[in-house]
């Protein structure tokens, strides 16, 4: 296995280095990867160009193969418009909702998206990163820097952990990408790369000992509403990272933490598509009807 | 692994395993056969079995069948170019045998020339292995070049092919010889950090008891 790396670690440096978290890590990744800053940050932008270009074919409302998901996304956006519309979760954090489920219903229709850390989690970050972007108008070049920071926390959770829900549970999935894109929404908001780590720490606690239990076996079902509900946390862990709340239990901890209850997890809460929601009477209800479905 | 490993692949959904590891699997087939076949019969085991269409495990396979990469939009339409392509294709979903890895696909392509059978699993993230071509047991991982020999079990082959690869340069990362019986035919499957011309498969196809020598680009 490879070398367990730590966040904490990376928080130090980039402290006493006095910059950003995501400067800190685009920086060193790029000499990790023997490639100029330049090159690294032109890659990051063109990733955010798939996840924009996902979140617009997600807003088009295409159902997936099997029919079970899609049109969620444009459902809400098209909600916000009507006249009596009150939104509980306030304009920010709707926008972010929106965006996550359109490149998760994007992904689950056959559409281009970025695995971020996965394909069935590939919502959670584009939900965060590119809503705040957009309410906070800031610059393409932050938001390549806060996917830098973003995949940096991802490569510290797959070292001591598991990035995937066959190994791990949905914990090391919509999880883990919770813990990027919570860490990722503090270098975007200016916060402190001390911040950031409390950030991906706290988005992480309130993720574990999530299962992994997709009906009939796709991606759709729960993980489209599951990307909503990542992206959500990861703004509350934000929230209260900025505001200089600290996790009790050291980010590194964290992550050692779901490796240790992604170990124990029963091999049907695994992506197996045996326990949990898809083996619910209409889980499985919904296995048989698209096992009989004629796709195209 | 680094922060694009982790920020990517950059795909078409909706599974990294059951898609874009089935469109690198379809390649790494194409690769093995030399082109695209006449004929493709695909027997798709274990969880590719249960959740190929809802996954487009099978459009997947045939996109990487034409060649085509990962994040290729087209890939929900990949029948319909196979079609005009001149493919014939046929999955046969084997849900009574518990295959020894649950993603498991085996190809069966013949062309005008050539019948050639092959297994790959897809092992996550898109990550996959080949392990099988015509009943020798390989190990392919895709993201090297590789150099794949058909020849006769006799002492010294190895050797000789190992010494072309070192003459131009091509230097061997892994190798594995399978064979099914003693002194029967044997399969090499180099994987090689230069990619090998078609020169030096040329050459290599003159050396005593060879009896095919074969380049398979990387898919990933
Ligand atoms: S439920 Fe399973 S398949 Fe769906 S997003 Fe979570 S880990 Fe991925």
């Amino acid at each position: 296995m490879e070398q367990k790396k730590s966040l904490e670690a990376f928080v130090r440096e980039a402290e006493a280095g006095g910059r950003s978290l995501g400067a800190f890590c685009l920086a060193q990744q790029a000499l990790e990867m023997e490639c100029t800053e330049e090159s690294l940050k032109q890659a990051l932008l063109d990733r955010l160009q798939v996840m924009r270009e996902a979140i617009a074919e997600g807003m088009e409302g295409k159902r997936s193969r099997s029919g079970l998901v899609g049109g969620d996304a444009k459902k809400l956006s098209a909600a916000a418009s009507t006249p009596n519309w009150r939104s509980p979760a306030g304009a920010n954090v709707h926008l972010a909702i929106v965006y996550a489920m359109a490149v998760a219903e994007a992904n689950a229709g056959m559409g281009r998206i970025v695995a971020a850390p996965t394909a069935g989690s590939c919502g959670v970050l584009p939900g965060v990163v590119c809503s705040l972007g957009e309410m906070f108008a800031l610059p393409d070049d932050l938001l390549a820097e806060a996917l830098a920071v973003a995949g940096v926390i991802g490569l510290v959770i797959a070292s001591r952990a598991t990035l995937s829900g066959a190994e791990g549970g949905c914990q090391a999935e919509c999880g883990a990408a919770a813990a990027m894109a919570a860490g990722a929404a503090v270098n975007l908001l200016g916060g402190s790369p001390e911040m950031a780590g409390q950030a991906a720490a706290m988005a992480m606690k309130n993720m574990l000992g999530l299962v992994c239990d997709p009906v009939a076996g796709l991606v759709e079902v729960p993980c489209v509403k599951r990307n909503a509900g990542a992206a959500v946390i990861a703004l509350a862990a934000a929230e209260m990272a900025l505001a200089g709340i600290k996790s009790v239990i050291p980010a590194d901890e964290v992550f050692d933490s779901m490796r240790e209850i992604g170990n124990a997890m029963d091999c049907r809460y695994r992506e197996t598509a045996t326990g949990g929601l898809a083996a619910t009477p209409t889980g499985k209800l919904l296995w048989q009807t698209v096992k009989n479905l004629e796709m195209p | 692994m680094n922060i694009l490993d982790v920020l990517g692949p950059v795909m078409i959904g909706p599974s990294s395993s059951h898609t874009a590891g089935a469109v690198r699997l379809g390649g790494m087939a194409r690769a093995v056969f030399g082109g695209l076949p006449e004929v493709a019969e695909m027997t798709l085991y274990g969880s590719f079995a249960q959740t190929y269409r809802g996954h487009g495990t099978d459009v997947a396979l045939i996109a990487g069948l034409l060649g085509w990469k990962t994040d290729d939009a087209r890939i929900p339409q990949a029948f319909q170019a196979a079609r005009e392509a001149g493919l014939v294709f046929r999955f046969l979903p084997e849900t009574d045998v518990v295959p020894l890895h649950p993603n498991t696909v085996r190809f069966h392509l013949q062309g005008e020339r050539r019948e050639i059978s092959l297994t790959g699993i897809s092992v996550g993230g898109g990550q996959i292995c080949l392990t099988e071509i015509d009943g020798f047991s390989v190990e392919a991982t895709g993201e090297f070049p590789c150099l794949l020999t058909v020849h006769e079990d006799k002492p010294g082959v190895v050797a000789l092919v190992s010494s072309v690869l070192s003459n131009v340069g091509v230097n061997i990362a892994q190798m594995r010889v399978s064979r099914r019986q003693k002194g029967g035919v044997a399969v090499m499957l180099v994987e090689t950090d230069q990619a090998v011309e078609a020169h030096t498969l040329a050459a290599l196809e003159k050396l005593p008891h060879i009896q095919q020598a074969r380049a398979i680009p990387p898919v990933i």
